[in-house]
C-alpha cells in the first residue's frame, strides 16, 4: 500500500520531474500566464502520460529493440493528436489559448523520459501510478507558476479579479515582466532553489572544479 | 507441417526473440495501423465538433466585425437584421451569381475543387493560394436600400500559415471600414498579432487604390505614412507582407476587382 502511494507521491516534491530532474521546461514556461491554461496543459499532459504509460508497459516485453524509441514516440504522438482533437473539438477557446503547445506534449521530454525509465520496465498498473504521479508533480509546478504570474501579471487568479488593477481604480500596478517567459524561469528557479535548499540531496554535484579553487573557493 | 491456426501463429510470433527481423517488421507494421485507424476514428468523429466551433468563431467575428463600426452597429439597431444580406459573386465576371445558394456555399471546398476554382498563375498569385475559388460571397449592409457597408472574405498566406480575414469597405469600395482576422496559425507574440484589436484599429480610414486606380495598400515597416500605409507588426515582417499581399491580390483583377468596378460604375 505505501509503495503505491509512493508511486504517486514520490514525483511530487521528492523526484518532481520539472525541478529534480529540469524536464518540460519548454511547456513550463509558455502556459503559464495563467491558471486556465497551465490547468489544461497539465490535465492534457496527465491524460496523455498515462494512457502512454498503460500502453507501453502493456506491450512491453515484445517491442523490438531496433526500434524501441520509434515504437514510443509513434504511441506518444498518436495520443497527442487525439488529444488536441479532443480539445479543439470541446474545449475551443482553451486550444485557441494553447495553440501549438497541446502539439508540443510529443517533444516533452517528461513523456518520453517517464516511458524509457518506468513504463518500460514495470507492470502495467505500477505504470499507470507512476504517470499519474509524475502528471501530478508536473501539473504542481505548472499551477504554481501560473497563480504567481497570473497573481502578479493580471491581478486576477483563474479570471477572477483578487488584486484591484490601477487601470480600474485600485491600487495594484500589475508587474507586465510576469506575462512574458523569463518570469517562469525565475520563478522555476526560485521554486528549484527553495526545494533543493530543503531537501539538499537534490543538489547536483559540480561538472567541473575550477583548478586552484579546490580548498578555498566555494566548493 | 506448418502449423497455420491464426492464435498458434500468434503465439509463435510473439516468442520470437525482441531482435528478430521479421518481429520488428511486423511488430512496425501492426503499431503503425493500430496508430492510425484510432488517429483516423478520431479525426472523422470530432470533425464536425471542430468545424462547429469554428462556424461559431466565424459568426462571431462576422458580428464583431459589424459591431466594431459605430455606424453600422447603430444602424443595425434601426432597421434590425434583414439589413445584412449575403450574395454570391462570380469573380471573374463581377455579377451576382443568383443561382447559388449562399448558405450552402462553402467557398474553402470550393477552391481545392478544380471544377469550381481557377488556377493562379506564379505572377497573378500576390497571396499564394494556388487556386482561388470562382465564386465567393459577398455580405452587403444596407441603410434604407443603399449600400452602406461591403463585407468580404479574404485569405492570404502569412509566414508560416493561412491568414482568414473578412475585408470591410465603406460604400465607395475603397475604403477600409474594418479589417478582422478569425483563423491563422502564425507564430504566438509575432505573427499572430494579427488577430490583435489594436493592430486591426490601425485599418479603418485607409484607402486602397488612388485615383487613378492603382492599388497602393500596403503595410510598412515603422511609422506608417498617408491614407494607404499602416504599421508593420513588428517582428513578424512576413506576416505583414503577407497582409497586404493578400489585400492587394483580393483588391486586384483576379480577386473582387472587377465586382468592385461593376459596383461603382452602376451601384448594386
Amino acid at each position: 500500500m505505501t509503495k503505491t502511494l509512493g508511486y504517486i507521491t514520490d514525483p511530487l516534491v521528492k523526484g518532481n520531474p520539472i525541478t529534480l530532474h529540469i524536464l518540460g521546461i519548454c511547456s513550463a514556461l509558455a502556459v503559464t500566464t495563467s491558471v486556465a491554461t497551465a490547468f489544461t496543459m497539465s490535465a492534457a499532459l496527465t491524460v496523455v502520460l498515462m494512457l502512454s504509460s498503460a500502453a507501453i508497459s502493456s506491450i512491453r516485453h515484445h517491442i523490438p529493440s531496433a526500434i524501441r524509441l520509434i515504437v514510443q514516440i509513434t504511441i506518444i504522438a498518436s495520443l497527442v493528436i487525439v488529444m488536441d482533437m479532443f480539445l479543439q473539438a470541446f474545449a475551443f477557446e482553451m486550444s485557441k489559448r494553447l495553440s501549438i503547445f497541446v502539439g508540443l506534449i510529443v517533444t516533452n521530454c517528461l513523456v518520453l523520459g517517464r516511458a524509457e525509465a518506468f513504463a518500460r520496465h514495470n507492470p502495467v498498473w505500477p505504470s499507470i501510478l507512476d504517470a499519474l504521479g509524475n502528471g501530478l508533480g508536473y501539473s504542481l509546478i505548472l499551477l504554481t507558476v501560473g497563480a504567481i504570474r497570473e497573481i502578479l501579471g493580471s491581478g486576477s487568479f483563474l479570471g477572477y479579479a483578487v488584486l484591484p488593477l490601477v487601470e480600474d481604480g485600485g491600487w495594484f500596478q500589475p508587474l507586465r515582466l510576469m506575462l512574458l517567459a523569463p518570469s517562469a524561469f525565475f520563478i522555476l528557479g526560485f521554486i528549484v532553489w527553495i526545494i533543493r535548499a530543503l531537501r539538499p540531496e537534490q543538489v547536483e554535484q559540480p561538472e567541473f572544479r575550477v583548478q586552484g579553487l579546490d580548498d578555498g573557493g566555494r566548493s | 507441417m506448418a502449423d497455420l491456426k491464426p492464435a498458434n501463429l500468434w503465439r509463435k510470433f510473439l516468442a520470437l526473440p525482441n531482435d528478430n527481423l521479421t518481429k520488428t517488421l511486423v511488430f512496425a507494421f501492426l503499431l503503425a495501423l493500430t496508430a492510425s485507424v484510432i488517429v483516423s476514428v478520431a479525426a472523422v468523429g470530432l470533425r464536425p465538433y471542430q468545424q462547429a466551433n469554428l462556424e461559431r468563431e466565424r459568426q462571431a467575428r462576422m458580428a464583431e466585425i459589424v459591431s466594431a463600426l459605430p455606424q453600422i452597429s447603430g444602424l443595425l439597431d434601426e432597421t434590425g437584421v434583414d439589413a445584412l444580406e449575403v450574395r454570391i459573386v462570380n469573380l471573374e465576371t463581377g455579377e451576382f451569381a443568383p443561382d447559388i445558394d449562399p448558405e450552402s456555399y462553402d467557398q474553402r471546398q470550393a477552391a481545392r475543387d478544380p471544377a469550381r476554382s481557377t488556377e493562379l498563375s506564379p505572377e497573378a498569385d500576390l497571396a499564394g493560394l494556388k487556386r482561388r475559388a470562382d465564386y465567393a460571397p459577398v455580405y452587403l449592409l444596407r441603410r434604407n436600400r443603399n449600400l452602406a457597408l461591403l463585407v468580404l472574405p479574404v485569405r492570404g498566406t502569412g509566414y508560416q500559415s493561412m491568414l482568414y480575414a473578412y475585408l470591410a469597405l465603406q460604400s465607395d469600395g475603397n475604403t477600409i471600414a474594418g479589417l478582422t482576422f478569425y483563423e491563422q496559425g502564425d507564430t504566438p507574440g509575432f505573427g499572430a498579432r494579427v488577430e490583435d484589436p489594436e493592430w486591426q484599429a490601425l485599418w479603418p480610414g485607409k484607402k486602397i487604390a488612388d485615383e487613378d486606380g492603382t492599388i497602393r495598400i500596403s503595410v510598412v515597416r515603422g511609422e506608417a505614412t498617408g491614407p494607404f500605409e499602416v504599421d508593420g507588426i513588428s517582428g513578424a515582417t512576413h506576416t505583414s507582407n503577407g497582409v497586404a499581399n493578400m489585400l492587394r491580390f483580393w483588391m486586384g483583377e483576379d480577386g473582387f476587382g472587377p465586382f468592385l468596378a461593376k459596383l461603382r460604375a452602376g451601384g448594386v
